[in-house]
């Protein structure tokens, strides 16, 4: 089950990544174009793909919370199984092309490698969050539901929300709220980070000093990574706690 | 016509006062500058030798040739003005001025031209300056191939590398201008021509224009500046095949335009700059094949502007493409590559048949609240772009492209 | 062998298991009764781990099963409904479990116990119920471990693998092993139980022999004497 999936979603990206570079023949336009691609679908299919092995592998699980074998493991070993086998799909299916059309030569191999990171990080984080959806509702319509709705907060109706909020609150300082908003969901934060790399001009024309510091330095890279891993290990150490706990 | 002139007359000085050089050196009978100009017949020629020689108020009051031999230095101590240039018809060429004054109440330049014609300044390194060259209410000159390098760190403090002021009919060329407030400063100065400069890392400016009319500025690198270029109060003045890099920063751009009318731009690069171009109340001016590429804005429009043309220039990959702060607009862009555009071009004739809208409801909303500059690129912002593209509320309903190009524009 | 100590177990509001005390002692066949829903399998699965009790004590072999997993390399389990991932081959599930356990042969003579040789290359998600369950009880005998857990294991079996069933039970009783059977069958468990321990609203109400419950319900035969004890509690 598991892997005939992550091969459609190999073929997906080796598609994806085909089509952009050899209709575009522009290489910054096929990593911005990309970029959207990431943000936005990785962690749909992260979340779909986490829910659905889940559900369907309940048997199966079932079977091995029988046998001598710790839970955290069991759970960990579909985690990790899950996870990374769409981090692979997505490397090789986004790589391959871009090798082939000379990305090493390339200035944008850079932009290009953090898209990837960015895609691995979303793809693990946003397994995990399924996991963690799955895990809670015995009812598989219930938590694909849950999850579908996850995603589209996270993806659309949060920016939305914040957006308002920014727009609502413009006469107080918002810089720091603003740099805290974006931490919280890690879409966002994965859109900053692509975005200290491709519109950095931009950013800098802003004048708040907190603001300055984060995009001006590395600390805003640095910040990003740290606070992504911990979007990855807090659902992860949720996925050992309530397996733990969880009758079957 | 007048180059030629200008160089025909450099030599004839130089053949004629052949008989007449004198010489300076640590060792030689005249061992300052001072008493060699003192001694000196007018058309003779200086040749200083090299070694450091310590003067500073150096007046240059009669037409002559001071030529350096490998770079002799002329240390100003930190005492005042070096060499003050008052009569007609100066060359000063290959000296390494350094250590010029720094004062609050009069611009000490390592070399001021005042009330002259005809005067040449090549090949000098400037170093520890406070002004550079300063051509006061002069006409006729040329800079040519300098390097001036400063430590200006703050503006209220240091000065400007090239300045013209009430100075007409000066060419600068193939000047080195770095670390200072302005790299080039023009201030009521007609009919100059600046050309293959390159200008960076200064704290200002890289070239500035202040109630200066008719001048021409091309071939020009400006980068890494406070701003690259400022146009202001100015008329008739034509850009071309310049480069402006890395201007980043609050309030930073490549070229700002403030109450200009009827220019030319044309040709120029503007790359990696927070805004490409910053236009305040200028009118009638022609945008035309300019490559404008990973700006944050390519191009925002301030106040009234009217009767601007944009037409063939190559748009790619800017954060925000045109930004407006009013719904009103008599500005007319047309045949540009936009990378931003997603039309079609079913009849193939290479002009997509949708017209593309290049101010998005985001650049409205970024200029209200400029901490909203974080949701760029959301999916969220794409959506209530794209509902503003279809029927626009925000933004000016008659600023579109119309025949958007499908490719990028090579000339 | 297993000491389970007031041992309590809520699902939402419903209280399954509420305060179960028993000791089984190491050798014999135990069938667990009670009536649909009273926590059979609840403790059962409490037993093996599978579900987590809100309070009380449970020792396997003298080891606490808290925070722990190895006891269950002590343990052979057959599931109530054999639920196995659908596109997987028997040989390669049978490989799997036997890669998680321990290495056996056991496994050739028990396929061939239960027929299941034509089976052995097709996937699982294409078999019938009792050949599933075939494959289940494979999967629980290959292993020779002290106890042996079997959640309805005669679900879905023709009467000659019925027959076989009870054999392999009976020599597994012959090695001294410990067993424990749900089972709905009455006269399954009375032909092949030592001892019953009968579950009524989550505590344990009656533990013995059949001839010990026989005569404490007055009852002559064993269908009777359960049907009884149903009647008399919920009248």
């Amino acid at each position: 089950m598991r892997s005939r999936w992550s091969y459609v979603y190999f073929a997906f990206y080796l598609l994806l990544g085909i089509v952009l570079l050899f209709l575009n023949n522009d290489l910054s336009k096929a990593v911005i174009t990309l970029m959207n691609v990431i943000i936005v679908l990785v962690p749909l299919i992260g979340t779909i793909f986490g829910v659905m092995y889940y559900y369907n592998s309940k048997e199966f699980t079932e079977l091995l919370l029988a046998q001598p074998l710790k839970r955290s493991s069991i759970f960990l070993g579909q985690y990790l199984g899950v996870a990374l086998s769409l981090s692979m799909s997505l490397i090789l299916g986004l790589g391959l092309p871009f090798v082939f059309y000379g990305l090493f030569e390339s200035s944008a191999i850079w932009d290009f490698s953090l898209l990837l990171i960015t895609g691995t990080f979303l793809t693990l984080i946003f397994t995990a969050l399924a996991f963690n959806i799955a895990l809670s509702n015995e009812n598989k319509i219930k938590g694909f539901g849950y999850a579908i709705l996850l995603w589209l907060f996270l993806a659309v109706i949060y920016d939305g929300l914040f957006l308002m909020t920014l727009i609502m609150f413009e006469d107080y300082p918002l810089d720091k709220v603003s740099l805290i908003g974006t931490m919280l969901n890690p879409i966002d934060l994965s859109r900053t980070l692509i975005l200290l790399k491709l519109d950095i001009s931009a950013l800098l024309g802003y004048t708040g000093a907190v603001f300055k510091q984060f995009f001006g330095t590395s600390f805003g890279l640095i910040i990003s990574f740290i606070m992504l891993t911990v979007w990855v290990v807090l659902p992860v150490l949720r996925i050992i706690f309530k397996s733990k706990k969880k009758d079957f | 016509m007048k180059t030629f002139f200008i160089v025909m007359s450099v030599i004839f000085m130089t053949k004629l006062s052949i008989a007449q050089n004198i010489t300076v050196c640590k060792t030689c009978p005249i061992s300052t500058l001072k008493k060699a100009i003192a001694h000196a017949k007018d058309f003779d020629t200086i040749v200083v030798k090299s070694g450091t020689y310590k003067e500073f108020d150096v007046n240059v009051n009669k037409p002559l040739t001071i030529i350096g031999e490998n770079y002799p230095v002329i240390d100003g101590e930190l005492k005042g003005e070096i060499i003050t240039i008052t009569s007609d018809n100066v060359t000063v060429d290959g000296l390494f001025i350094i250590n010029v004054g720094t004062s609050y109440t009069e611009d000490y330049a390592a070399i001021r031209v005042k009330n002259s014609k005809n005067f040449l300044i090549q090949n000098l390194v400037l170093e520890k300056l406070f002004f550079g060259i300063y051509i006061e209410k002069s006409r006729d000159g040329k800079v040519f191939h300098n390097k001036i390098i400063g430590d200006a760190v703050e503006e209220y403090n240091s000065g400007n590398g090239i300045q013209l002021w009430y100075s007409n009919n000066v060419k600068i060329e193939h000047n080195f201008v770095q670390h200072v407030r302005d790299g080039i400063y023009l201030e009521f100065s007609d009919d100059c021509v600046i050309k293959n400069n390159v200008s960076a890392l200064n704290v200002r400016y890289g070239l500035h224009f202040m109630f200066s009319n008719d001048d021409i500025y091309q071939d020009n690198i400006f980068e890494n500046n406070g701003a690259g270029v400022a146009v202001m109060f100015s008329k008739h003045i034509e850009m071309y095949n310049n480069i402006f890099k890395e201007n980043w920063g609050t309030a930073s751009y490549g070229l700002l335009l403030k109450e200009i009318n009827d220019a030319e731009i044309e040709g120029n690069t503007f790359e990696n700059n927070t805004i490409g171009i910053n236009i305040e109340g200028s009118n009638r001016i022609n945008y035309k094949q300019n490559t404008f590429s990973n700006n944050g804005w390519a191009i925002k429009v301030k106040g009234a502007c009217y009767t601007n043309k944009f037409t063939q220039n190559n748009f790619l990959y800017n954060s925000f493409d045109i930004a407006y702060n009013s719904k009103v607009n008599d500005n007319e862009f047309d045949k540009n590559y936009w990378s931003n555009y997603t039309g079609y071009d079913l009849n193939k004739d290479g002009i997509g048949d949708v017209p593309y809208r290049p101010v998005k409801l985001f650049s409205y909303i970024v200029n209200r609240t400029p901490e909203t500059i974080i949701l760029l690129r959301s999916m969220f912002i794409d959506i209530i772009d794209f509902s503003e593209k279809v029927s626009p509320v925000f933004t000016p309903d008659d600023l579109m492209d119309n025949n958007p190009q499908m490719k990028k524009i090579t000339w | 062998m297993v000491t389970i100590e007031n041992l309590h177990k809520k699902f939402g509001k419903n209280q399954v298991l509420s305060g179960v005390d028993l000791s089984i002692t190491e050798g014999g066949i135990f069938a667990v009764l009670g009536p649909n829903g009273s926590g059979k399998t609840t403790l059962i699965k409490s037993v093996l781990g599978m579900v987590i009790p809100d309070k009380g004590n449970i020792t396997v072999l003298n080891e606490n099963i808290k925070k722990n997993s190895d006891y269950r390399h002590k343990i052979d389990y057959l599931p109530q409904i054999a639920n196995f991932p659908s596109n997987l081959r028997v040989k390669e599930l049978i490989k799997m479990i036997k890669d998680l356990r321990k290495p056996t042969n056991e496994d050739q003579r028990l396929i061939e116990l239960f027929k299941l040789e034509p089976f052995l290359d097709k996937k699982l998600g294409n078999l019938s119920g009792g050949t599933k369950q075939k494959v289940n009880l494979v999967l629980t005998f290959m292993f020779d471990s002290p106890l042996i857990i079997l959640d309805e294991p005669t679900t879905g079996l023709d009467p000659i693998s019925l027959i076989r069933l009870k054999d392999l039970i009976s020599a597994e009783k012959e090695k001294g092993k410990t067993i424990l059977i749900t089972s709905h069958i009455m006269s399954f468990v009375e032909e092949i139980s030592d001892e019953i321990v009968f579950i009524l609203e989550g505590k344990i109400y009656f533990k013995g022999t059949i001839q010990k419950l026989k005569n404490k319900t007055d009852q002559p035969d064993f269908e009777h004497a359960i049907a009884s004890i149903l009647t008399d509690n919920h009248a």
